[in-house]
């Protein structure tokens, strides 16, 4: 039955969420949509699904999927057409890679120093999970 | 806008009181959990909303202010019982032109489309459908009269994995589409984060908790510390629940809103619904303090 459901929409990427996996619902979907622009499933003028059918193939509330649709808005890679849907508006911004390197060495840089104050790998992995959910939280905080 | 209004309702039945003083305001379009242990009041305050009991005191309104059980309340208002009660003996197509008969606004095309979607034969007997195909049958009957308040006693009880996410699957798409508001009652804790935006937690007939999910969730917070400390917490911090190891003590805390200091020794985790729900079930004299939504008669707000 989810099969044939998932062929009823025309969209071209399948969704799908874990429950266990502690990232919320809605951050899941902006997620599979970055992924799927970064892979060209989706390009400019693609249509999302739409409320009724996200929420009918996945259970959720339509809340959850307002609120990830929002965030891909207030991102730039998608805008709603009164009416109609939500429609892809640009190609992912892509982080270049002399800026990835950059980034990256910062982080070895800490993690070295987490290392020396006796952090092991789990410790630090925990951390770093630890603060990017602050983040996020703090984040949905500002924007409610 | 409201979908359930309750002002200092109780219902006694003989000398049992199964509501005790309850005072809930459930904006419309929510879907709302209601949760608690057997014998709570979830089943009596469905009841009360659906106009099959009277309240013993206080008043009960649905869809701003219609008496359940009248005539202007009744079409708007959908109500699928825990045994999902259908006529055993009779056809699917019988139950339906049955429904078509005794509602005054019915989409049939609706309910044959959902019907047919699951693969019922129309001239099977109800009887003789699975659990899952029964429970799917009561929902299209009560989405098949459009209300605009569905009323649901543990629907997902008897479902498999697959018939309560394509059961839920179908009610959302509902809410997406109508923006009903429903009101369910469920023990399947883990299913309701991501189902409901409102929770009403019931408690040896009292409203322990009311409020919207993510208000909740953003008032509390749980504070892991060294338990020696803990008599030295702030008196604002009303902890809900208290789990202590040797070295180590954690506190499902209330934050009332404010983000609070994190005390000194101690760090701060989010909670979920389901822990969360937990720990105010395990203490029902958490009752006595008002949390962070409680709901009071807003006869004023709207």
């Amino acid at each position: 039955m989810a099969i044939d459901k998932q062929q009823v929409t025309f969209s071209p990427v399948a969704y799908r969420l874990d429950h266990r996996s502690g990232v919320p619902s809605y951050l899941q979907l902006v997620q599979q949509v970055e992924q799927a622009l970064r892979l060209g499933l989706l390009g400019p003028d693609d249509q999302l699904p739409t409320v009724k059918e996200m929420v009918e193939l996945l259970a959720i509330n339509p809340n959850t999927v307002m609120k990830a649709y929002r965030e891909l808005e207030h991102r730039g890679l998608a805008s709603g057409r009164p009416g109609q849907g939500t429609f892809i508006k640009a190609k992912l911004q892509r982080v270049s890679g002399a800026e990835q390197a950059a980034l990256a060495q910062r982080l070895a840089a800490w993690m070295r120093d987490a290392a020396a104050a006796g952090l092991d790998d789990q410790g630090i992995t925990a951390m770093v999970g630890a603060v990017l959910r602050d983040l996020h939280q703090y984040s949905d905080g500002a924007s409610a | 806008m409201t979908a359930l209004e309750a002002r200092a309702v109780s219902k006694r039945y003989r000398r049992v009181w199964a509501l005790r003083d309850c005072n809930l305001a459930i904006p419309a379009g929510r879907v709302t959990a209601l949760v608690g242990p057997n014998g709570a009041g979830k089943t009596t305050l469905l009841h009360l909303a659906a106009g099959l009991r009277r309240a013993t005191a206080g008043s009960i309104r649905v869809l701003d202010g219609l008496v359940p059980g009248s005539a202007d309340a009744l079409p708007g208002v959908g109500f699928v019982a825990q045994d999902a009660t259908l006529y055993r003996r009779m056809s699917v197509a019988g139950m339906l032109h049955m429904a078509q008969n005794l509602n005054p606004v019915w989409d049939g095309a609706y309910a044959v489309r959902r019907i047919g979607e699951l693969g019922i034969p129309l001239n099977a007997r109800v009887g003789g459908l699975s659990g899952g195909h029964q429970a799917q049958l009561a929902l299209a009957i009560a989405l098949a009269k459009r209300p605009r308040l569905l009323l649901l006693d543990e629907p997902l009880a008897r479902l498999d994995p697959l018939a309560r996410h394509e059961f839920l699957g179908v009610l959302m798409a509902a809410v997406a589409a109508d923006g009903i508001s429903v009101i369910f009652s469920s023990h399947v804790l883990a299913e309701l984060e991501r189902i409901c935006d409102y929770l009403v937690l019931l408690s040896r007939s009292h409203v322990q908790l009311a409020g919207q999910i993510d208000a909740v969730l953003a008032g509390h917070q749980v504070l892991t510390g060294p338990p020696d400390q803990v008599p030295n917490l702030p008196a604002t911090l009303a902890p809900i629940r208290i789990a202590q190891a040797g070295a180590q003590v954690h506190l499902l805390v209330r934050v009332n809103g404010r983000r609070q200091p994190i005390p000194s020794g101690f760090t701060a985790q989010p909670t979920a619904l389901e822990e969360l729900v937990l720990a105010y079930l395990g203490e029902p004299s958490a009752t006595a303090l008002p949390g962070p939504e409680l709901a009071a008669p807003t006869g004023s707000t709207r």
